[in-house]
């Protein structure tokens, strides 16, 4: 295993500079319009859906609250800037530190929990923060915070969306990057191990709820830029970008990549901005349609696309059964496969 | 006992102290509000008396919704994240049997039942073959969850409707206390809670039936080889568990509205319910459920008024609170 990773690293990544190749060239290729409604929200919105996969793929924990950290760094920012004139980027940055030390917060209290009873605890405190935004009058109540002003190098993003594409891309590349970078430090292997065996780990000396607590902050610091940026984005933020209908949106995204692939975050993004943007005209009742896209995916193959990619290559050739059980499409939404050999043996 | 042994057990101890003052000081602080200035009808006590009376009226209501949830979980292991959907269904068909003329009770049982049956298929179709992959099973919900809100304001429209109550339940009835009235549906909700309650209680722990339910929970394999159709009585449980939310629809579209948004309003509720109490326990949905309603109506009143907005904050710090203490919950116990 260790000698076909080896093998396949420079390839990995003479694959990801040409993919970031290929994406800086997308303002000049294609409309102003597509560079600004898909190609920078779907940036930002896989960032926020990256969140949710590494929680998922490197700590096995589902959070159903990346929505809301994403508008606590969102409604903290706009605030600071409109109500305290603060200047945009120091007002980012504290907005990303207050969601990180919410992320903290969230994992402390959900880190005692596994698996479903994570799901749950994460999607109340998501709802709990939806209804606090919506009722708290400081940060706008039902209508939000509308004009918030963008840093002078992002500019107008509805007239010139160029800036607003190449931060989120860089933002979204170094995402990446970190998260690749963090799966490999003792940090990160200790993680996988929580997630695969918490009660050896805790034997081993580990302190689990510590791992999973750091973990959270982690993935909090990803949801805090994708709401700096969705926020910088739209120039405005409002409780509806955080109800539990955009809260199903994003797990959707993550699901429809491959809830553990991180690099799925973004294909499930880029996917559901393209229907978003294209077919909701076509249809009325585009949540049911998406609804129903959810559950294809869940009772087919629910390791989404990239996962219905890995087993066709895996079928063509021929190593699909020696997979082990835990690492089989239809079962692996409940015990993740280990993400990249290479990262487990090196 | 070392010092560090000590230290240890205090350390241990001092989230279920912190617990404990911070109940006593809300104690405090409701007593002194409501009573500070005497006992008398002239004082704040009359206020009180209502408010506690929406809190428990609230607390039947999210009982009678969460007990089907934890119902469901505590024998599946399914968190059914369409509860909050099946709830509001529940709600606005009886609001469409009532309009096109049939009276309050057929109406409710009818649209409970309708309910139970949609939970039903939805069981068979969708969750029966993929039982143990609890995490596939609850993103499996939420997608119904949504086509089916979604399909809700289709058919039921997006402006907030109300369920009228029946006649002999519409009125006000004199509580003796403070020369007060209240509204004779709300005390109905709070009975039908009981009897919920009490019928689920007796039906788990004294019939053919529960004993059969709970040797499924302990031990599915073992229950099945003993000659017992395990799977019947999983999609019996997953009836009565979607029939509960139908019915809590019913109740809630009576005595509060029914609007596309209150079906993740009582999802939450049924979350934070059976968070606290412990998942799959009845006892700990009732305590669950008198915490949160009398939680959130007090806190609506109490809080100084500059706060009020605030209230959904102690929601959060009561559900923080019992983690901290009980991280399975009140009544729960280890998977």
């Amino acid at each position: 295993m260790s000698v076909r990773g080896a093998r396949r690293a420079p390839a990995g990544l003479l694959v990801g500079a040409g993919v970031v190749a290929a994406l800086a060239l997308v303002p000049l290729v294609f409309s102003t319009y597509f560079t600004g409604a898909v190609a920078s929200r779907a940036l930002y919105v896989g960032l926020a859906a990256a969140s949710l996969a590494f929680l998922a793929g490197y700590g096995g924990m589902v959070s159903l609250a990346q929505t809301a950290l994403y508008g606590i760094a969102g409604f903290v920012m706009a605030r600071l800037i409109v109500q305290s004139g603060l200047d945009p980027v120091p007002a980012a940055l504290v907005a990303i530190a207050v969601a990180v030390a919410f992320g903290v917060l969230f994992g402390a209290i959900s880190s005692g929990s596994e698996g479903i009873y994570l799901l749950m605890i994460t999607l109340a405190l998501g709802v709990i923060t939806y209804f606090f935004f919506s009722q708290v009058t400081a940060f706008g109540g039902h209508e939000g915070i509308n004009a918030v002003r963008t840093p002078s190098f992002v500019g107008d993003p509805v007239r010139d969306p160029q800036p607003i594409y190449y931060l989120s891309l860089a933002c979204s590349v170094g995402a990446y990057v970190l998260i690749r970078y963090l799966g490999g430090t003792a940090f990160g292997l200790a993680l996988q191990g929580v997630r695969d065996d918490p009660v050896r780990m805790r034997a081993l000396g580990y302190n689990v709820r510590l791992h999973r607590t750091l973990g959270f902050a982690a993935g909090a610091l990803l949801a805090a830029l994708a709401g700096v940026l969705g926020t910088w984005h739209e120039t405005r933020i409002s409780p509806g970008t955080i109800d539990v209908s955009q809260t199903i949106q994003l797990l959707t995204i993550a699901v429809i990549g491959g809830l553990y692939r991180i690099e799925g975050a973004w294909i499930g993004a880029l996917l559901y901005t393209l229907l978003d943007t294209y077919a909701r005209g076509l249809t009325g009742r585009f949540e049911t349609w998406i609804g129903l896209i959810l559950l294809a995916i869940l009772v087919v193959s629910p390791d989404g696309i990239t996962g219905l990619a890995g087993s066709v290559r895996d079928r063509v050739r021929g190593r699909r059964a020696r997979a082990a059980p835990g690492e089989h499409p239809s079962e692996s939404l409940s015990r993740p496969a280990p993400l990249d050999p290479t990262q487990v043996t090196r | 006992m070392t010092g560090s042994g000590t230290r240890a057990a205090l350390a241990r101890r001092a989230p279920a102290a912190v617990a404990l003052v911070l109940l006593a000081f809300a104690i405090a602080w409701v007593g002194y509000k409501a009573f500070g200035k005497g006992f008398g009808s002239t004082g704040n006590g009359p206020q009180f008396v209502v408010v506690a009376l929406n809190g428990l009226s609230l607390a039947a209501l999210y009982f009678i919704t969460a007990s089907g949830f934890t119902l469901v979980f505590g024998l599946l292991r399914v968190v059914n994240m369409a509860h909050g959907a099946l709830y509001l269904l529940g709600g606005y068909l009886a609001l469409d049997l009532i309009q096109h003329g049939m009276s309050w009770v057929p109406a409710a049982l009818l649209a409970a039942l309708i309910c139970g049956a949609v939970g039903l298929v939805m069981q068979q179709l969708l969750l029966r073959w993929n039982q143990g992959q609890d995490l596939r099973q609850a993103l499996i919900t939420i997608a119904v969850a949504m086509i089916l809100g979604d399909q809700m304001v289709v058919h039921f429209g997006g402006a907030p409707q109300t369920i009228t109550p029946p006649a002999a339940l519409a009125k006000s009835l004199s509580l003796g206390v403070y020369d007060l009235q209240y509204p004779v549906f709300r005390i109905f909700i709070m009975g039908a809670a009981v009897a919920v309650g009490v019928l689920l209680w007796l039906g788990i722990r004294h019939t053919r039936w529960g004993m059969v339910i709970r040797a499924g929970v302990d031990d599915r394999a073992m229950t099945s080889a003993l000659g017992v159709n395990v799977q019947l009585v999983f999609a019996a449980a997953f009836f009565v568990g979607a029939l509960l939310a139908g019915l809590g629809g019913v109740f809630g579209g009576t005595a509060l509205s029914l609007a596309p948004g209150e079906d993740d309003k009582f999802l939450l509720s049924s979350l934070v319910v059976v968070i606290i109490g412990g998942m799959g326990s009845l006892p700990g949905a009732a305590i669950g459920a008198l915490a949160l309603g009398l939680v959130e109506q007090l806190s609506a009143v109490y809080l100084p008024a500059q706060y009020t907005n605030y209230s959904i904050l102690l929601t959060f710090i009561l559900l923080v609170v019992v983690l901290a203490v009980r991280p399975k919950g009140l009544f729960g116990r280890p998977a």
